[in-house]
């Protein structure tokens, strides 16, 4: 059985292997989880698909949240991506999928939490991203999620996955994390590579609060999902360049914890500091409590 | 905890402590009365009251008391699925004193005239802990198959259920005794090990003194 307590001796297990770690993550868990490969398999394929659905229906013009604040946004940009904007055409696509996943959250649609509801729109606007511009087949779309959840299953036994206990570093955080890991398989890096990236995305968004205005799962979560992606991306890119990040990744989920927990619960979860507290953030709060919608 | 905790699960949004773990709340109070509910009169209380439209927590309950699992994605339109089936129900806000922040109060009136008041929580990530039935105090998360057994207090009545668990084989993980008096109405809490086949569920209801078995199974 693997033990999911550091990112580098399961990178190290796969490289040992001479495999890739979705391949040892599935023989592992399909174990734990006592049933054939097959069938785990098959559940993670039916996870992919729902992210697949989320990304076309939260994608619709007329997507909105039920508080009514949030919605439309992943049309927006979907239409936009058409210019190829600054970056090209597949980051400004990953960017509309994200949006439109967190944005069908938003509006009761159906999501993977992945590895929460607040961060759903991660895995998509990467993993999907890869796999709808034609860079992987759906098998390998699949299996990348395996490796992903390892690595969030490492982040939720040495730190956190809670917005409520380590702020928005720990949804969106390990989200990126996560996806930063998948990328590099996806894209024919190492093992050591995929831990490399999951170092440097998580360094980039340490310390990061949840500061959710009127508590809810809108503003400013849906677009930290697009943060969570380019930072997913340009993790995965320079790791696949052979950068190496100066801090060793099970080292970088450690400071995560420390920092998580010296920060102070006004920025966690509580909508009682950051955005929600300013004075549009409490206008809006103001909004839905009045009519409490 | 496995990969698909945290790959998944698929849900309806937007929130898996305020819509998720809301669902499972109705459910387990749907499972508690034991029959099709008919009445709901559901308390708000703390982050809850405070955020219940926006999250869809109000949708979310009623669609669990409704029978519906987290990822129905009726869950949306509960209100108009809950009138379709002549369930009248109400919300109202309502602080309880020292509950968690996520807590609702459901009542329930079953079909055949059953009733039941369940007190519980949303603790996070879709997990939930029930704190209170019919007044009683419990305290069970339905992460384990969890035995509710609703007797009178009276001698020799704990000694016979686990007696007979124990020659049925069926480990007992964790127990808990309320009672609302002395010599009144009391509630057993055991989560179990495994599988409750059916046919023990009918020995456990025929025994001396208890009034009501409830097997929720684990979720």
């Amino acid at each position: 059985m693997l033990e999911y307590t550091s990112v580098a001796a399961l990178c190290q297990a796969a490289e040992e292997e001479g495999t890739r770690l979705s391949v040892l993550v599935l023989a592992d868990q399909a174990e734990e989880l006592e049933v054939s490969q097959e069938v785990l398999y098959g559940r993670m394929e039916k996870n992919l698909q729902v992210m697949r659905q989320a990304i076309l229906a939260g994608t619709m013009p007329d997507t909105k949240s039920v508080s009514g604040l949030t919605g439309g946004d992943a049309f927006r940009m979907k239409r936009y991506a058409q210019t190829g904007g600054i970056t090209g055409g597949f980051l400004n696509r990953s960017i509309a999928r994200a949006l439109a996943v967190s944005e069908y959250n938003a509006a009761m649609g159906k999501v993977v939490a992945s590895p929460t509801a607040g961060s759903c729109g991660i895995l998509p606007g990467t993993v999907v991203s890869l796999l709808e511009e034609g860079r992987c087949t759906q098998q390998e779309a699949v299996m990348a999620l395996f490796t992903a959840g390892a690595i969030g299953m490492v982040i939720a036994n040495q730190a956190s996955i809670a917005g409520a206990q380590g702020g928005c570093q720990a949804e969106c955080g390990s989200a990126s994390a996560m996806a930063a890991a998948a990328v590099v398989e996806l894209c024919g890096g190492t093992p050591t590579q995929a831990a490399q990236a999951c170092a440097m995305a998580i360094k980039n968004q340490l310390g990061l609060v949840c500061d959710p205005v009127a508590g809810l799962v809108e503003i400013p979560c849906i677009k930290r999902n697009v943060s969570g992606v380019t930072i997913a991306f340009s993790a995965a890119e320079m790791a696949l360049a052979g950068i190496e990040s100066k801090i060793p990744v099970d080292e970088c989920i450690q400071a995560m914890k420390s920092v998580g927990d010296s920060m102070c619960s006004a920025l966690k979860e509580t909508a009682l500091g950051g955005l929600a507290t300013t004075p549009t953030g409490l206008q809006y709060a103001k909004l839905v409590y009045d009519k409490n919608l | 905890m496995n990969v698909l905790d945290i790959i998944g699960p698929i849900m309806i949004g937007p929130s898996s402590s305020h819509t998720a773990g809301a669902v499972r709340l109705g459910l387990v109070a749907r499972k508690i009365l034991g029959e099709e509910p008919k009445q709901a009169v559901i308390e708000l209380s703390g982050s809850f009251a405070r955020t219940y439209r926006g999250h869809g927590t109000d949708k979310a309950l009623l669609a669990g008391i409704m029978g519906l699992q987290p990822d129905d994605e009726r869950i949306r339109c509960s209100p108009q699925l809950a009138q379709e089936r002549g369930l009248v129900f109400s919300f109202q806000e309502k602080e309880i004193p020292d509950a968690h922040p996520n807590t609702a109060c459901i009542h329930l009136i079953g079909a055949q005239g059953q009733e039941t008041t369940m007190v519980g929580a949303s603790t996070g990530g879709g997990n939930i802990l029930v704190t209170e039935i019919d007044q009683m105090k419990v305290s069970f998360s339905a992460q384990h198959n969890t035995l509710l057994a609703l007797h009178w207090d009276r001698p020799g009545t704990v000694a016979a259920v686990s007696n007979y668990m124990a020659r049925a084989h069926i480990n007992i993980a964790t127990f808990q005794l309320s009672r609302a008096k002395k010599g009144g109405l009391a509630i057993m809490t055991l989560e179990v090990d495994g599988e409750v086949p059916d046919e023990i569920l009918e020995h456990l209801k025929a025994f001396d003194n208890f009034i009501a078995i409830r097997l929720i199974r684990a979720a």
